[in-house]
């Protein structure tokens, strides 16, 4: 089995707000093993961004963990210290953010900002930060490396930017590295080439991934495992080709569903808007939005039911009393595929 | 067949450039022309800085063209003198916009940013019928009517942009510019508003351009498609036939590049390297807009043609 370098139990965090308690992560759990690209997909809302600021210690100041755990190398990070968690951000545990625009220090030299880390964490002295600077800004492919260490970000593109933004996380060769939607700020060809990038550079540096988009696209290229988000929860997670090809939670269906592949003529969107998380609802949050509900999902929240080792998905109809429904037509034929696939691999 | 179908809009020769005569002259749109037909929705696509929102909003007359002629229903637009043809002009043509939360005044009611353009085109007698006319809209769009004294920020994403489109259809326009109208909202709320276009299209009989990056949602909502780079149209054609069998290098490398929701295709997938450097035009030898097979166009000179048709041949057999 392979080693868990992050376990996730139980996970609540409420933000306190004039209106009352946003519910905004509701009893989560997920490991992260040593070496995969965990993906996190969800709509906006739907508590991935909070989680992994959870797990850097970066929640907003109204923000309070209700309860549950963060193992990282045998400890509960939620009972660090700050001045703990200064020594592992951006050591041990790195991240990348949205907005490449926004995430860099536009008065600083990039080479200083990529060197920061090694200076603060690893007490390097400049001179040799400067140097390491140098190495890995050849490594995540910025041309003319040795002139443009000396140039302030704005001298950069977008692509440009995000890959000194990846510098920067992984200058420390961090044992696990959150990107938050690493691309969504960037053009087609440019995030596929950023995409790419990070696959070498996980390769190279050995560490572990959590992946955060909204765009399952993405998610089939990078990620080894799949967590699927709504409403505060998870409602299903499995290895990728499970998530894609066996989905069983009406939610990864309607996500799915709701994206244009190469062949669809019909797009059939999930109707209506997630819940209010400063109420939510009492049973499966989706329960509302979802054609498939029962008189169940109204009333009590779903188990996670087991599909496989590897995958389980919160919905009642995995349930052995549940009747039997047909998927829309796009999932049934992924079901199809799946079939067909795991029929060859038995041989 | 394709006699029959009416030009609506014809940009002929659209050049846009700003700062002209200075040392940072921006070409933002450099010769492009295509045509839009009754009843279709061309889509345009391009990434960042290719041209692609400039030349809308050309087309909606926010900029006097550089040059070149915007005929929009048998009028050349820049030949518009009188406030009442400007008038008349904006009636007909109506904008979605990118962003949801910009593009909507936070100090209006909702009802009153539906009516603005009812109120200016006088299209109403008097207030009760005002606002039968705005609910009407709302309800159009999906929305509750007794959504219309609110304000903007007790909306959601989804919500709002519906308030946009409701706003572009309060004057019954023909045509609608869609500047990347789904970009900002969340996935599934994405297909909600596509869909909605797409049943207004089928109810009214509009005519869209639908400017986007997004290439697998373009090719979903398009009938034909009009790649931009460089603020120059590289190919138009089909969205099916584009999207299945680029004949630019262009289309194709940016095709390659759209993820896909499919492992094993992911898997599978092969990018293909653009060189941009083969697109620089040779003064004497510019390149032009040729229709390679009817209904596909291709930017290429006279002796590219026929390496253009070869592809193309390969395609059709």
């Amino acid at each position: 089995m392979a080693e868990r370098i992050l376990d996730v139990k139980n996970l609540e965090i409420n933000f306190h707000t004039y209106a009352g308690d946003v519910k905004a992560i509701r009893d989560v759990s997920f490991h992260l093993n040593k070496g995969e690209t965990l993906a996190i997909v969800g709509e906006s809302g739907s508590g991935k961004s909070v989680t992994t600021k959870s797990l850097m210690g970066l929640l907003a100041n109204n923000a309070e963990v209700m309860g549950g755990s963060i193992m990282y190398h045998g400890k509960d990070i939620l009972k660090n210290s700050e001045k703990q968690m200064q020594n592992i951000r951006g050591k041990e545990i790195a991240m990348i953010f949205q907005d490449p625009m926004t995430s860099l220090d536009p008065t600083m030299k990039i080479g200083q900002q990529i060197a920061e880390p090694l200076i603060k964490h690893k007490k390097i002295e400049k001179k040799k930060a400067w140097a390491q600077a140098l190495d890995i800004l050849k490594l995540v492919g910025i041309t003319n490396a040795e002139e443009r260490i000396k140039d302030y970000p704005h001298q950069f593109s977008g692509g440009q930017r995000q890959r000194i933004v990846i510098a920067i996380a992984l200058v420390c060769y961090p044992e696990i590295l959150i990107a938050d939607e690493p691309t969504t700020a960037l053009d087609v060809t440019i995030q596929a080439q950023i995409l790419q990038l990070m696959k070498e550079l996980q390769s190279k540096i050995e560490t572990s991934i959590i992946f955060i988009t909204h765009d399952l696209g993405v998610v089939a290229g990078m990620a080894d495992r799949v967590a699927v988000m709504y409403a505060g929860q998870i409602v299903e997670y499995g290895t990728v080709d499970e998530i894609f090809y066996n989905p069983q939670h009406p939610y990864t269906w309607g996500l799915l569903n709701s994206m244009p592949t190469l062949t669809s003529t019909t797009l059939e969107a999930i109707p209506g808007t997630p819940p209010d998380l400063l109420d939510p609802p009492k049973g499966d949050a989706f329960a509302a939005r979802n054609p498939y509900a029962m008189k169940i999902d109204v009333e009590q929240k779903p188990p996670f039911f087991k599909v496989s080792d590897t995958h389980y998905a919160a919905t009642w109809l995995l349930h052995p009393d549940a009747p039997k429904v047909t998927p829309p037509k796009e999932i049934v034929r992924r079901h199809q595929l799946f079939a067909k696939m795991t029929a060859h691999e038995s041989v | 067949m394709v006699e029959k179908r009416k030009k609506l809009l014809e940009v002929k020769h659209l050049k846009q450039y700003f700062n002209v005569g200075k040392s940072d002259e921006v070409k933002a749109v450099d010769d492009v022309s295509f045509d839009i037909y009754e009843g279709e929705t061309f889509g345009l696509v391009g990434e960042s800085g290719s041209g692609k929102t400039t030349t809308g909003r050309s087309i909606i007359h926010l900029y006097n063209p550089t040059d070149g002629q915007i005929i929009f229903d048998g009028k050349d637009i820049s030949k518009m003198k009188s406030k009442e043809e400007t008038l008349a002009f904006r009636r007909k043509m109506q904008m979605i916009f990118q962003d949801p939360y910009a593009s909507l005044n936070p100090r209006m009611k909702i009802k009153d940013i539906v009516a603005e353009g009812i109120d200016i085109h006088h299209l109403v007698k008097n207030d009760a019928e005002r606002s039968k006319k705005v609910e009407d809209l709302l309800e159009l769009v999906g929305l509750n009517k007794d959504h219309s004294s609110r304000y903007p920020h007790e909306f959601s994403g989804g919500q709002r942009q519906r308030i946009g489109i409701a706003r572009a259809l309060a004057v019954q326009p023909k045509f609608i510019i869609a500047d990347e109208p789904i970009s900002a909202l969340d996935v599934s709320i994405q297909a909600q508003v596509v869909n909605l276009l797409k049943e207004l299209q089928q109810d009214r009989g509009l005519t869209y351009l639908f400017i986007a990056h997004d290439l697998s949602m373009v090719k979903y909502i398009s009938d034909r498609i009009g790649v931009m780079h460089y603020g120059k149209l590289l190919e138009v054609g089909p969205s099916d036939e584009i999207y299945t069998h680029p004949l630019h290098d262009y289309t194709a490398s940016l095709i390659s590049a759209v993820p896909v929701p499919d492992p094993e295709y992911e898997r599978n997938r092969k990018q293909i390297i653009y060189d941009p450097a083969g697109e620089i035009d040779h003064p004497e030898n510019p390149r032009t807009l040729h229709e390679v097979v009817p209904e596909r166009f291709v930017r290429c000179t006279d002796e590219e043609l026929p390496m253009y048709q070869k592809r193309a041949a390969k395609f059709t057999k």
